[in-house]
């Protein structure tokens, strides 16, 4: 376990607490550079997926592990910022430009759903994210002359200032180095008053209230950002796809980015990582493994959500922090070693509190 | 006119799925404050059993019926026994994911049936393609139009609305059921077995599941996707009220009649999410629904 001993102030908000951390995320800074070289080109591909997703998640994470909002059309925004990216590219903006655009686009969006945020709150806000999902699904389908409708859109290459970053290593290092920007970026705002602030609604409404936090801000603003995170991953998406059909971004899509963060640990950044790849680790595991089954079992379509559903099942019975909070006491136990308890992380339980007027 | 009172009439058919879906969800949500995101799929699996139990046991309808409804209030029993009640005690949002994960399981496990889970099949119903004509000459030309699938539909929603009417204010388990979706500790001292009623109504309200699904499964066919059918009960429970029991119907019926004027009137794609603009202009207008109690949460 680490003590530290602050002694200037400066170490209080560093980003990185001590010298152990450095190290660490510098030999994982060093893996991530390396990684081309290391890896054949369909992990690298897999692995790009995985930073595409990493930073819808982070948005899902500051939306519903930080802030305490469920959204259910979280696919939504991704669609916006894929077709964002994909008119604009075709319309031969530079994506230095596009890229933002589409984030702003999704941000907007998010701004909309937020609407209702005013006057709602906790379940009746997660159907109406759901109803937003559907609609905007509905919208990509039938506006045609924008998205090419349910025959889908085809993206052009992607060049950055005459450099083509179609190929594995160089699109790899675009959207590693946009995560690594993101990650950057939600844990400054979570130390920010605002991120503060989201934390403050998440633990309890009436409380943030009370203390001067206007709650239909907060929620609209959380509900942008992670919108227009969602956006700037859907562009990244839309690029390593290169053709995006309507039905990508469904109601699934929504519930899987959800699932990931929940497996991932919510409340916590890594999570919104750790989630992604787990998934995709498992994903894998499943095309290999499923040869080794025997056929009636293996070469079934359900094979892959009767898998997650029993993982998400099992880590909301077991492990309510999910894979972040798996790793936290694996660390803990590594850490203090002789003294590890078997309780020390256990959960309070606490009566059912009533959202009812008795 | 008459084409408007044909459209309204289909379109309260659907909406009477819509209701009894919404009605189950109203149950867990009164009874449990938990919203049963698995609603859609509970009603998908009803109906393979249903389907189960007619083609390869191949008993008539009526006693698959009872089979099935059986079958799912087990189900439900099963869901809040073995995976809701360890959950007691804990923030909605893991309530809520776990009834996700419910659903997008029984969905995996669905198409894992070899050859089966992944087709569309059809419910040999003894009433399928018949229809009745109400006016017009000689009872085939002009008039109304009603196809029995719709009927049927309708005629035991109301059927089961009013056993349900009957059963929460006659029986002593539905007294018993209403004490405890009004204040749990309350109905606990009062001798009333508070887990046990919400074991009950989780089965209650899985068994309403499987009516709907075999009621809808003439209409869209029995498949794995049916369950999304389920979300727009969402819709109806809102507006209706989340939390009111008559709101449910009201609610069922509003969506499901607008949106089959929407899919007449209205240009194409319209009819799948005029549900969902329903829902958004009354979260708007009027969040706590039509026959909402104004909810306030107290500190």
């Amino acid at each position: 376990m680490h003590f530290i001993f602050k002694t200037r102030y400066e170490q209080d908000i560093a980003l990185f607490k001590h010298g152990g951390q450095n190290f660490w995320y510098a030999a994982l800074a060093l893996a991530l550079v390396a990684a081309p070289w290391l890896l054949s080109e369909y992990t690298l591909s897999q692995v790009t997926f995985i930073g595409i997703y990493a930073i819808v998640c982070l948005g899902l994470m500051l939306l519903a592990g930080f802030t305490g909002q469920i959204s259910l059309g979280h696919a939504g925004f991704l669609a916006m910022g894929a077709y964002t990216e994909a008119y604009l590219q075709g319309m031969g903006w530079p994506f230095m430009i596009s890229l933002p655009m589409a984030a702003l686009v999704a941000g907007i969006t998010g701004i909309m759903i937020g609407l209702p945020a005013l006057r709602v709150k906790g379940m009746y806000l997660s159907i109406a994210t759901l109803a937003f999902g559907f609609i905007l699904e509905e919208v990509v389908v039938r506006a045609e002359h924008i998205t090419g409708g349910n025959a889908g859109r085809q993206l052009g290459a992607l060049t950055i200032a005459g450099v083509n970053f179609d190929d594995g290593a160089n699109f790899y290092y675009l959207v590693t180095g946009i995560a690594v920007l993101c990650v950057l970026g939600v844990l400054n705002l979570l130390r920010s008053p605002t991120g503060r602030a989201f934390v403050a609604i998440r633990d309890s409404e009436v409380s943030a209230q009370s203390m001067g936090i206007n709650l239909a801000h907060y929620k609209t603003v959380a509900f942008a950002l992670s919108a227009a995170l969602a956006g700037i991953a859907g562009a990244l998406y839309a690029h390593k796809i290169r053709f995006i059909t309507p039905d990508q971004f469904g109601f699934l899509q929504s519930i899987e980015l959800l699932m990931m963060v929940v497996i991932g640990g919510l409340g916590s950044i890594q999570g919104a990582i750790f989630g992604p790849a787990f998934w995709f680790v498992v994903q894998q595991v499943i095309v290999v493994g499923k040869d080794w089954l025997p056929p009636a079992l293996g070469q079934q379509t359900g094979l892959q959500p009767t898998i997650f559903g029993i993982i998400l099942i099992a880590i909301v019975l077991f492990e309510p922090m999910g894979l972040y909070g798996r790793w936290l006491k694996f660390r803990t136990f590594l850490e203090i070693f002789p003294f590890y308890r078997k309780g020390m992380f256990k959960r309070q339980k606490s009566y059912m509190k009533s959202e009812r007027m008795k | 006119m008459l084409q408007l009172l044909q459209l309204i009439v289909s379109g309260a058919a659907i909406g009477c799925i819509y209701a009894l879906l919404a009605l189950g969800f109203v149950l867990i949500y009164k009874a449990t404050e938990t919203v049963n995101f698995a609603q859609g799929d509970l009603m998908m699996v009803g109906g393979f059993i249903g389907l189960a139990v007619m083609t390869v046991i191949g008993l008539p309808f009526w006693l698959a019926f009872l089979v099935t409804v059986v079958a799912m209030a087990l189900v439900g029993m099963g869901i809040e026994r073995l995976v809701l009640r360890p959950l007691l005690g804990q923030p909605a949002f893991t309530v809520v994911m776990m009834t996700i994960g419910i659903g997008y399981l029984a969905r995996g496990l669905v198409t894992m049936i070899p050859y089966w889970g992944t087709e569309t099949h059809t419910l040999p119903v003894p009433f399928k393609d018949e229809v009745i004509w109400i006016g017009g000459e000689g009872g085939k030309t002009g008039g109304l139009v009603i196809s029995v699938e719709h009927l049927v539909i309708i005629l035991a929603t109301v059927a089961l609305v009013a056993l349900l009417y009957v059963f929460f204010r006659y029986t002593k388990l539905g007294i018993a059921m209403q004490a405890t979706s009004q204040n749990q500790l309350a109905a606990f001292y009062m001798g009333i077995p508070v887990r046990r009623v919400n074991m009950l109504i989780w089965g209650l309200s899985a068994a309403i599941c499987g009516v709907a699904g075999l009621l809808l499964a003439p209409i869209t066919f029995v498949h794995a996707n049916m369950g999304f059918v389920g979300l727009k009960a969402f819709p109806a429970a809102v507006v209706g009220g989340f939390g009111s029991i008559p709101g449910a119907l009201v609610g069922g019926l509003i969506i499901g009649i607008v949106e089959s004027l929407a899919g007449f009137y209205l240009p194409e794609g319209f009819k799948d999410i005029a549900a969902y603009v329903v829902v958004l202009v009354m979260l708007v207008v009027k969040p706590n629904g039509l026959f909402g109690d104004n909810l306030t949460k107290k500190v």
